[in-house]
């Protein structure tokens, strides 16, 4: 339908997955710059180690909102551990492939999540004041 | 009516069986080529397929063909058969128009006028300019995307050698002062060019009161094909050829005519003459096509509500991003297009857009409709029905919509 995008792509795109906010969620990644075009937003629950719920908003073309909903799905159940190791690589290969020209700017799913895990490992660790916080979320949406 | 042929119905491809309807509203790429237009062509493919330079029969067939298409776009625009240049597209003649009048007055200055919201075919090419030497003045353009005559004025110096300003803009439909600037021209007795790609055959063209000196067309925006455009040259002005060869198109566009190409484009542009009263009709469909879209909340019209191009209607949507309408649209059976970046090879938003003020968030969330003679009430209807559900799903996706 679309050059370069594949059928997978495209149907994450027409019914993206987990879209939404987690009112009180236990950590929130956002990357991505809307100058660029593309801003992400990833929310997390987690519960014994393991993300309990994911959730997603995003601007963005559609391989930005593709990628969002396939990161929901595969990162939804496993530990933290195990999250932190999906890559932007694996999220590609699991929507079929992306256009070249997207792979850098609109594969920023995996980042997103990075982002929201530490964002909860952060927010866990007592001894960090606001400021550090702050600092840590404005690393994370600068980085794409 | 030819365009009745525009397929209005495709097997939907998700859903096996079934049928999507089809509309077609991004006109400003491209048109399709009228069935009149094919007829006309066709025999230059093959019975007719002589060269034109030949002075055999067959070659003298084509060549009258190929003069009798000059004739007829020359007289879209008001112009002298011999004041008319084949070329391979509206890039083309861009290119040769700037190019060879730099190049053909060197010594008598360096400094190029133009403006910030040209087509890439007029904008690369001075920046390629800049790169051999040439200083360009990039002229601002209001919030409605219009120029200042007295900009244009005030840039001359003793050192201008062109000036080229577009008569309308592809991406927001801007109309503009053409008139006046060449007036200004004129007084100042320097070379003006106008891409007129987006006005020729829509609106009356006549290169005399628009006081142009150069004017580039494309055939395929005008129901004629692809890979063929022309380029008006007054008489008196000199180009330096970009193409050297076998001294074709009186020695400045060397290279045997896409003879087949050239005939359609004559076609094409007595048809778009013919035609010119149907603007009317596709005006009242743009105005109604508006009128139903800014009903939509956080909507706005980008360029200018009434300098613009009888077929276009431009866009933006807040806290959202064109690629995603695009596809949404599609998947509707609508073709359109937008001027975000994830659209572009060059991952830039349109620099049309960010010249008319809007920020990179704003020009990522434009949507173009261009209208063509295919297009029907219907039609409109069918975009103003679909389009405020893909709006609002896609909002409540983005993050930026609170």
């Amino acid at each position: 339908m679309t050059d370069g995008y594949s059928e997978k792509v495209m149907e994450h795109f027409a019914n993206p997955r987990n879209v939404g906010e987690i009112k009180d969620a236990d950590g929130i990644g956002k990357v991505g710059n809307p100058v660029c075009g593309d801003l992400m937003w990833i929310y997390i629950k987690v519960k014994d180690n393991r993300l309990e719920d994911v959730k997603f908003k995003t601007f963005g073309c559609g391989a930005a909102i593709a990628t969002s909903s396939m990161i929901t799905e595969m990162a939804k159940g496993k530990t933290l551990e195990e999250a932190l190791k999906i890559t932007r690589n694996d999220v590609a290969e699991a929507l079929e492939g992306l256009p070249p020209v997207k792979m850098h700017c609109s594969n920023l799913a995996a980042d997103g999540l990075h982002a929201a895990i530490k964002d909860y490992l952060e927010r866990k660790k007592p001894q960090i004041n606001t400021d550090e916080r702050r600092f840590v979320a404005m690393e994370n949406t600068t980085k794409h | 009516m030819a365009n009745d042929a525009i397929v209005k119905y495709i097997f939907n491809p998700d859903i096996p069986g079934t049928m999507t309807r089809q509309i077609y509203m991004d006109h400003s790429s491209t048109t399709p080529v009228d069935a009149a237009v094919t007829e006309a062509m066709l025999p230059y493919f093959s019975d007719r397929f002589g060269n034109p330079s030949s002075l055999y029969s067959i070659g003298r067939e084509a060549r009258r063909a190929m003069e009798d298409a000059r004739a007829k776009v020359a007289d879209l625009i008001c112009a002298k058969k011999e004041e008319i240049i084949f070329t391979g597209s509206g890039t083309e003649s861009d290119n040769l128009a700037i190019k060879g009048l730099a190049y053909r007055n060197r010594k008598k200055g360096d400094h190029i006028i133009t403006s910030s919201i040209e087509h890439h075919a007029v904008l690369y090419t001075c920046k390629y300019l800049e790169t051999q030497g040439f200083k360009v003045t990039y002229l601002p353009v209001s919030k409605e995307g219009l120029v200042n005559p007295d900009d244009v004025e005030t840039g001359i110096t003793s050192k201008t050698v062109l000036i080229t300003i577009m008569h309308a803009n592809h991406e927001i439909g801007t109309i503009q002062p053409v008139e006046e600037i060449g007036k200004i021209a004129k007084e100042k007795n320097i070379p003006f060019h106008t891409d007129a790609i987006q006005t020729a055959g829509k609106l009356p063209l006549n290169v005399d009161a628009l006081g142009v000196s150069l004017l580039s067309m494309s055939a395929h925006k005008m129901y004629g094909p692809k890979g063929v455009g022309a380029l008006y040259i007054r008489k008196g002005i000199g180009l330096e050829p970009l193409f050297h060869g076998g001294g074709h198109e009186r020695d400045i566009r060397s290279g045997t005519e896409n003879v087949p190409g050239i005939v359609g484009f004559g076609k094409a542009a007595q048809l778009a003459k013919e035609r010119l009263p149907e603007a009317a009709k596709i005006t009242k469909l743009r105005d109604s096509l508006i009128k139903g879209v800014l009903e939509i909340k956080d909507s706005y019209l980008n360029g200018h509500p009434e300098k613009r191009l009888p077929d276009n209607a431009n866009f933006r949507f807040s806290y959202i991003e064109g690629e995603s309408m695009i596809l949404n649209l599609d998947m509707k059976g609508v073709a359109a297009s937008t001027g975000s970046a994830c659209s572009s090879k060059s991952l830039e938003p349109s620099h049309v857009l960010l010249a008319t003020g809007l920020k990179h968030e704003e020009a990522h969330g434009s949507l173009r409709f261009t209208i063509g003679r295919g297009n029907t009430r219907d039609d409109v209807d069918y975009i103003i029905s679909v389009l405020p559900e893909i709006v609002n799903k896609l909002r409540m996706i983005s993050p930026l919509a609170g």
